[in-house]
């Protein structure tokens, strides 16, 4: 026998299920109006104050067989323009930094408007690259999937995450393509080829 | 700032296989590369807060809440009651839980959603509360119905209610789904099997708790969550090289 361990065991996960609109985003479901205020509609507090570049970020989640699913619902966190997380001293009180958003029910598209998010230094001070953290549930997906957005236009090369890809192709599956001003393309591929990277972090 | 530490890696054995050919949807929405690991960054050790403030006086009692008070809801009246704690067994306060669910009939207020049993006018499905000082919450519900599924050619889901989670660091994020003592239905569910070891698929049947019902009333079910805890060691702050 040895001493006993102290320490609990996460709580198994179960997947979101084909209503888990219903719970997070009701309007989305149809069912407007269930509450005063309803959570993550935006990252933004106030928009025309926050600070930095403001971008869409549009995309599709794909299954295995290439279909964009419709019922994907994906959730996003990321620092300020200046590399500051909500909640942290200094952090832009325009931005909360946290979004919900769906895919559209007949195009399968999802858009995401936020504030371009600035570079920080983790633990280390090891700089990382701006990136969008996303966590994609949907109804077959047993455990939320956790992936980044980078974006094309920044400096991606030292970025401690990106450089863990072994097959350097791969890196290409985490970074937004500019399609305009301001406007980014960043596609999620569950399975097959061009499989997103998912993080286990 | 003080270093609480990085996220204690997660225990992928105690969590359902993403590939999981009972659970047909699965199968094409499982990725077939391995995750990439990776210690916890300030991406994942943030996460958003959610104020008192934002919500209603009725947003956890899905009873009254659909109709603002107006009328209740058709069901065995359940309170679904427990603690938010994390794996080093410190209670998670101020953090946000929301639920969704069926009707007592099993029918789901959604517009894919066309099984026989009806809505019921009073019941909208949904709830949403935060955790008290000790991590505490509470919801007032009905127990919701079972119902079938089209997935192999006659599943029913359990009785059940879908409950989301954030905790204080984006990488805590859950959603899991809570079931009721002594339904014949868990060991039959496809979902539920996609748990493999069947001691952690009892950790998501929440026991009929007596000691919460209330006489005449409601009676209860509870359910503790635990999140991911935070791996702080007196070694953590120092600086590097120390």
């Amino acid at each position: 026998m040895v001493q006993k361990l102290d320490v609990l065991q996460e709580t198994p996960s179960q997947t979101a299920g084909p209503y888990v609109h219903i719970g997070l985003m009701p309007t989305y479901a149809g069912n407007g109006g269930y509450y005063d205020e309803e959570i993550g509609t935006t990252p933004f507090i106030d928009e025309s104050k926050a600070r930095g570049e403001i971008i869409e970020i549009v995309g599709s989640v794909f299954d295995g067989t290439g279909w964009a699913m419709r019922d994907a619902l994906i959730e996003s966190w990321q620092c300020d323009a200046k590399g500051i997380f909500p909640g942290q001293d200094g952090a832009d009180p325009s931005f909360a930094g946290h979004c919900r958003f769906a895919a559209d029910a007949e195009t399968g598209e999802f858009t995401l408007r936020t504030v371009k998010p600035g570079s920080y230094k983790g633990r280390g001070g090891v700089e990382s690259a701006p990136h969008i953290s996303l966590w994609v549930v949907a109804r077959g997906i047993n455990i939320g999937l956790n992936t980044r957005i980078y974006f094309e236009d920044e400096k991606n090369d030292d970025d401690p995450l990106l450089n863990r890809i072994e097959q350097r192709p791969r890196v290409n599956t985490l970074i937004a393509k500019k399609t305009d001003e301001g406007k980014y393309r960043f596609d999620i591929r569950l399975q097959g080829e061009g499989e997103t990277v998912f993080l286990d972090i | 700032m003080t270093d609480l530490g990085p996220l204690i890696p997660r225990n992928r054995a105690i969590h359902p296989d993403p590939y999981d050919p009972g659970y047909k949807t699965s199968v094409a929405r499982s990725p077939n590369l391995p995750l990439l690991s990776m210690e916890s960054t300030p991406s994942e050790e943030t996460g958003p807060a959610f104020g008192h403030g934002t919500l209603g006086a009725l947003d956890n009692n899905l009873i009254l809440n659909w109709t603002k008070g107006a009328a209740p809801a058709v069901g065995e009246r359940i309170l679904m009651h427990g603690r938010v704690l994390d794996e080093m067994g410190r209670p998670v306060p101020n953090t946000l839980v929301e639920i969704w669910q069926a009707n007592a009939g099993g029918r789901y207020r959604h517009k894919k959603d066309t099984y026989f049993a009806p809505l019921d006018p009073n019941f909208g499905g949904c709830g949403r509360t935060i955790t008290d000082e000790n991590g505490y919450y509470e919801f007032l519900t009905v127990r919701p119905g079972a119902y079938p599924w089209p997935n192999r050619a006659n599943d029913w889901r359990p009785m059940h209610i879908h409950i989301s989670v954030y905790g204080h660091s984006f990488g805590q994020r859950l959603i899991t789904q809570m079931y009721f003592e002594g339904d014949p239905l868990i060991a039959h569910c496809p979902i539920a099997a996609t748990i493999k070891d069947r001691s952690q698929l009892d950790r998501l049947v929440a026991p009929l708790d007596f000691s919460k019902s209330r006489p005449l009333d409601f009676l209860a079910y509870k359910f503790d969550i635990v999140l991911r805890g935070r791996r702080q060691t007196m070694f953590e702050n120092k600086l590097e090289g120390m």
